[in-house]
């Protein structure tokens, strides 16, 4: 189908999760016109109910925005989206350091760990 | 809004559906899952009035439904025998005669979509675009409810994809509610609301999809196995 879902987290929340990637990367830019409800429906998959919710969400959030018979739009508020980035980055940290504690690392060991990562990226 | 309260359906002595409540909403997606045998398509049968049942009613906004109800619910059999003597022209032209709300325009488009042509004989079809042209007559009915009896049942997955995509970008969400049998949940998953489970004739849970992913972070097969077992 058009997208795989990872089976734990529900799908309107992992087109979210796309979606502010996508707008974190610069794929989307701010006062991007995001695809209609059908479009976007088509395009992954998924019930157009769900991808209204989607939308719906994003707004709630502040990083979307609907305009009157026009569509929904990527928020041009650059304030918001650096906020959205920052939350992201938190996520993942919170995430990878959840994962890293269960294994039995001290957040010493994972900082010391990420430096001597960069060190071998910047070697490549 | 159909509604059916404690519907059961006997053939001879064996109860093929047990004393099943529903409540489907309009303007929502359902999804009835079950095994082969599990009284799916008995279901579908009872609802679009095509059967009647041993015990037990089944409303539309109130009214019981009939043979007449096919005025409000469009029915996909999931039989392979299905008008052979056809062209696919020739059954648009008799699904125009047969049914009001008929929208020619829409089924050549949906035909367009699914690349199939009119000229074809539906018994000279393969079983996938056999599939695809029943799919495209029934949802270019604007009845209230659409009814799939299995549309993805013995396809394969491009066929499949290519109905699932079929489905999402012609049936009109706002006015026109859904309901599709199946076996196969991965497929249509993500099309879906709500899941109707049965088993033996029996309604076994009804729930929404996004609740089964949030309370239990498992997809719906695999919530369905555990639960099964």
């Amino acid at each position: 189908m058009g997208i795989d879902f990872q089976p734990d987290k529900p799908i309107y929340q992992q087109l979210i999760d796309r979606l502010a990637g996508e707008i974190i990367r610069g794929l989307r830019k701010p006062g991007d016109k995001l695809p209609s409800v059908r479009e976007y429906a088509v395009e992954t998959g998924v019930n157009a109910n769900t991808i209204q919710r989607v939308y719906r969400k994003m707004e709630q959030m502040n990083i979307a925005e609907s305009r009157r018979g026009q569509g929904t739009f990527v928020t041009e508020d650059t304030g918001k989206l650096h906020e959205l980035r920052e939350k992201m980055k938190e996520t993942y940290i919170h995430s990878f350091v959840q994962d890293m504690s269960d294994l039995g690392f001290t957040l010493e060991e994972m900082s010391e760990g990420l430096a001597h990562y960069q060190e071998g990226e910047q070697d490549d | 809004m159909i509604e059916a309260r404690q519907l059961t359906k006997r053939f001879w002595k064996k109860k093929a559906v047990d004393g099943i409540d529903l409540h489907l909403e309009p303007g929502r997606i359902y999804g009835i899952i079950g095994e082969n045998g599990s009284g799916k398509s008995t279901i579908m049968k009872l609802l679009a009035g095509l059967l009647h049942p041993s015990n037990g009613s089944i409303s539309l906004n109130g009214e019981p439904v009939t043979r007449k109800s096919a005025s409000q619910i469009a029915f996909m059999t999931d039989s392979t025998r299905f008008f052979p003597y056809f062209k696919i022209k020739e059954l648009v032209d008799f699904y125009d005669s047969q049914f009001e709300d008929f929208n020619r325009e829409k089924a050549w488009d949906i035909l367009a979509f699914l690349s199939l042509d009119g000229d074809q004989k539906l018994s000279h079809l393969s079983k996938g675009n056999l599939g695809r042209a029943k799919l495209a007559v029934t949802v270019a009915r604007e009845a209230p409810y659409l009814l799939l009896d299995e549309p993805l049942s013995g396809l394969d997955p491009m066929v499949r994809e290519s109905i699932v995509k079929g489905i999402i970008q012609f049936v009109d969400f706002e006015h026109q509610s859904l309901l599709i049998t199946t076996h196969e949940i991965r497929d249509v998953e993500p099309l879906l609301d709500e899941v109707i489970i049965i088993h033996q004739g029996k309604k076994y849970a009804q729930q929404s999809v996004d609740n089964i992913r949030t309370n239990h972070h498992l997809d719906v097969e695999s919530w369905l196995k555990q639960n099964m077992q």
